[in-house]
């Protein structure tokens, strides 16, 4: 039964071999499917629903882009991702793009060899204490015991940080965010130190959410983006220009709700640029005039996507902070679309 | 001289025992209460039975099975005045996802191809396993999940197969009603004609069921069942022609052959003369326990036959063959399962050509299969090894050569002397299957993970646990009794 399977694929393999060479787009476009990097699971970036439909912020992206290039926000294949096998998955070629809460670091970029298009999600790492231990700044945490998972960047961070303010820790080396969890409220840690959108999903599951505060040290940057490989700049940017979509929508007004009508035209040429009622930037990606109208339509802006994920009305809570528009005083900026 | 004397006459009537000797009484005392320290023992036990259950058995029983979070699950304990962390527990959950924790993300509509395969491997494993099942019995299964599953559709092929396959169930049904055992085994004595025997379904089954789980075009199970004639043919002209080695290399490149480069062409020719292709679903598609039971089933399948030849490879006479199965068992053992995984999910990856698009699920398959194989290989070896020299010259001294003598004299004992092993491996490789929700993979495990990542049952653990658990223990259980079943059946202790 095994060699039926395998000398099949193997043929199979044979041939798709030959059509690799061309640029992903139009491998994606040939396809007709966009094979997209998630996360096997991580409350509001990305996680299957009771009908094994993928929903999150992460999620959002990738459909995002499915919908530019294929005019259809479904023809996504999730390919559910481990931090250790995402980049040998995307440098593959297994999947076209990787939109997995991944951190913008140099050597990711550089040694890696990906290319972050941009950053869909300005994180940081900080620490939840309960409120019993009447703690108000990490640096009162002299001598505390801190579950922190091992094998990430989140462990360095740590390190460094009690170092350079020269107070002591013990560590809890825990392996997921569940065992985590559970430590924390048996107690065997005092204090529990993750990314902050993650500590927020933690404390929002807790019984008595209100009974734990996030400290308001943080302590890393983490820039989470989508990225592709080096070497195919076509395709890099059309998943740049898709984010860059969502996030220009979102500056200029342009919702999912009124797109009908401002595809139409307006009176602001930005909106027209974009929407694709004047210009040619479709074509310019290789796209049709309609792509970033498809992929606003996917999912909403930005700000919608923000909000239907983890923003303030969902259990997470999350506030805009650093990711608000710079209008608004954060740090969510696109380059004009001109 | 007095006469008074008494000599009893008539027997006494037996009497009961006394009722602290029998009974559930004077079990208690015999086993139970038999000394100061044991008594002392059975009260701490007792206690200790006591406290575990009293905190277990309020939490399972716990009224949680409507809610759609665990938010509702806490406010409906909330309302029964239970509070904490283990208040209750949230079995929403599992109600909302067990399909899910069953098929992964397999289309909803095609839920009956796993359901119908796993039927159908009952039957083909059944002729396999017990003995005791007459072929009609085989048969008779065989046609009635055919039949239950043509029930599921409509359609003029559906219609045609419900009522052929209705009516042998009727027949077979009938028929073993009515036969007597007695009667007909003096029949068979007699030369009557019997059904044909199940092993023919078992054989074909290995081509089945790559085919249902998968989809596609039938005409590729057809091509790769080919394979196996070609070989035969060329192995028999060949054998006959030059001679038994060169027979079986020529079978072995010429079902290779096949295999690598012409199957996908065969299968597509006869595709576009006759189609004959249901709905594909790609292996990202697998997922929850229909995963594990798939990679359980294919590795436990494929490692005995594939252990078998490495253990005779490995106490063979001939150097290479002796150096290859060596080199490749202590490999393979030297390595944990997770490092292969790896090896297969990335190193693979790496080393192939860009755009190469081999199948995870394969990979994994391969993979697993090879690492139970090594490890079958030394489980065989050492019932190998237990056979007493005498059996191996007793089958020489017959004039059996060394197949004959393998398959009549040394395998029957050396597999009957490993059974417990064996068995033991197969448990392990079925729950081996779990690492791979580390490569990305959404068996059970990776989907528990995936389900906590709702937000709506995000902090759920001991309820996904324990249903997963429980699952695996039921298939790890059934193995285990089987094998005590099978032991006792061939008497594998030297009584």
């Amino acid at each position: 039964m095994k060699k039926s399977v395998i000398f099949g694929a193997l043929t199979v393999a044979g041939f798709a071999a030959g059509a690799a060479a061309a640029g992903t787009l139009d491998d994606v476009k040939a396809r007709g499917k966009l094979n997209c990097g998630v996360t096997t699971g991580l409350v509001g970036f990305a996680a299957p629903d009771a009908n094994g439909e993928w929903m999150g912020f992460d999620v959002g992206v990738c459909r995002a882009v499915a919908a530019a290039v294929l005019g259809d926000p479904s023809a996504v294949e999730f390919v559910p991702t481990t931090g250790k096998t995402r980049f040998t998955a995307l440098a593959s070629g297994e999947i076209d793009m990787l939109a997995r809460n991944t951190t913008w670091t140099f050597s990711r970029d550089v040694d890696l060899k990906f290319t972050f298009v941009g950053v869909n999600y300005y994180d940081g790492q900080g620490f939840m204490v309960p409120k019993d231990l009447g703690v108000s700044s990490a640096k009162e945490l002299d001598g505390a015991t801190v579950c922190i998972q091992t094998g990430t960047t989140t462990e360095l961070n740590l390190a460094d940080f009690f170092r350079s303010n020269n107070i002591s820790y013990e560590p809890v080396p825990i392996e997921t965010n569940a065992e985590a969890q559970q430590q924390y409220l048996a107690g065997a840690c005092d204090v529990y130190t993750t990314d902050a959108s993650g500590l927020a999903a933690t404390r929002a599951t807790f019984e008595d959410p209100a009974g734990h505060v996030l400290l308001p040290e943080i302590i890393s940057k983490e820039p989470l983006g989508p990225l592709v490989r080096h070497g195919d700049n076509e395709w890099g940017d059309v998943v740049r220009w898709s984010l860059n979509a969502l996030v220009t929508a979102e500056e200029l007004g342009v919702t999912s709700a009124n797109i009908a009508e401002m595809a139409a035209g307006t009176n602001n040429p930005e909106v027209n640029r974009l929407l694709g009622t004047e210009g040619n930037l479709g074509e310019m990606l290789g796209l049709d005039a309609g792509w970033a109208k498809n992929a606003i339509m996917a999912g909403g802006n930005y700000g919608e996507l923000f909000e239907g994920n983890i923003g303030e009305s969902t259990p997470i809570g999350l506030a805009r902070g650093l990711n608000a528009q710079w209008t608004d005083g954060g740090l969510i900026y696109s380059p004009p679309f001109r | 001289m007095s006469d008074i004397g008494f000599v009893r006459t008539e027997m006494l009537p037996e009497q009961a025992p006394p009722a602290s000797a029998v009974g559930i009484i004077g079990w208690c005392r015999a086993n139970l209460f038999s000394g100061v320290v044991n008594s002392i023992m059975t009260l701490l036990s007792l206690y200790a039975v006591y406290a575990v259950l009293s905190f277990f058995l309020p939490w399972v029983f716990s009224p949680t099975w409507n809610a759609g979070s665990l938010n509702e699950c806490r406010e409906i304990l909330h309302a029964q005045g239970k509070e904490g962390h283990f208040a209750g527990a949230c079995w929403g959950v599992i109600r909302e996802r067990w399909i899910q924790l069953m098929f992964g993300f397999y289309p909803k509509e095609l839920y009956w191809r796993p359901i119908l395969t796993f039927a159908l491997l009952f039957v083909a494993v059944i002729p396999v396993l017990f003995n005791m099942i007459s072929r009609r019995m085989n048969w008779f299964l065989l046609a009635l999940v055919v039949f239950l599953a043509t029930l599921a559709f409509s359609g003029i092929m559906a219609w045609i197969l419900m009522i052929v396959s209705g009516l042998g169930a009727l027949y077979l049904a009938y028929t073993l009603v009515s036969v007597n055992k007695t009667d007909r085994a003096e029949q068979l004595a007699a030369g009557a004609k019997r059904l044909p025997n199940p092993l023919m379904f078992t054989a074909a089954f290995p081509f089945i069921f790559p085919w249902l789980l998968w989809g596609g075009s039938f005409w590729l199970p057809i091509g790769a069942a080919l394979g196996f004639v070609l070989g035969y043919v060329a192995y028999t002209v060949l054998a006959r022609s030059i001679g038994g080695l060169v027979g079986l290399i020529g079978g072995v490149v010429a079902a290779a052959v096949w295999w690598l480069f012409l199957v996908g062409g065969f299968a597509s020719i006869a595709e576009s003369i006759l189609p004959l292709s249901i709905e594909a679903v790609q292996s990202r598609k697998f997922g929850g326990f229909m995963l594990s039971i798939t990679i359980g089933v294919v590795a436990i399948v494929g490692s005995l036959p594939l252990g078998i030849v490495l253990a005779l490879g490995r106490q063979s006479d001939l150097m290479i063959v002796k150096a290859l199965c060596v080199g490749f068992i202590e490999f393979i053992r030297g390595v944990p399962l997770i490092t292969l995984l790896f090896v297969a999910s990335t190193l693979l990856n790496v080393f192939m050509p860009p755009g190469t698009n081999f199948d995870i699920i394969l990979r994994v398959l391969i993979m697993v299969t090879l690492f139970a194989a090594a490890y079958m290989a030394e489980v065989v070896r050492g019932g190998l090894a237990a056979l007493p020299t005498g059996q191996y010259e007793g089958a020489d001294s017959l004039g059996l050569n060394y197949w004959q003598a393998q398959r009549l004299v040394i395998m029957p004992q050396a597999l009957k002397i490993s059974i417990p092993g064996i068995v033991s491996t197969f448990i392990g490789v079925f729950k081996d299957t779990t690492l791979v929700s580390i490569i990305g993979l959404l068996d059970p495990l990776g989907l528990s993970n995936a389900i906590r990542a709702d937000a709506n049952w995000n902090g759920v653990v001991w309820e996904l646990y324990g249903f997963i658990a429980l699952l695996f223990f039921v298939f790890c259980f059934s193995m285990s009794r089987y094998s005590m079943y099978l032991e006792r059946k061939l008497q594998t202790g030297h009584k």
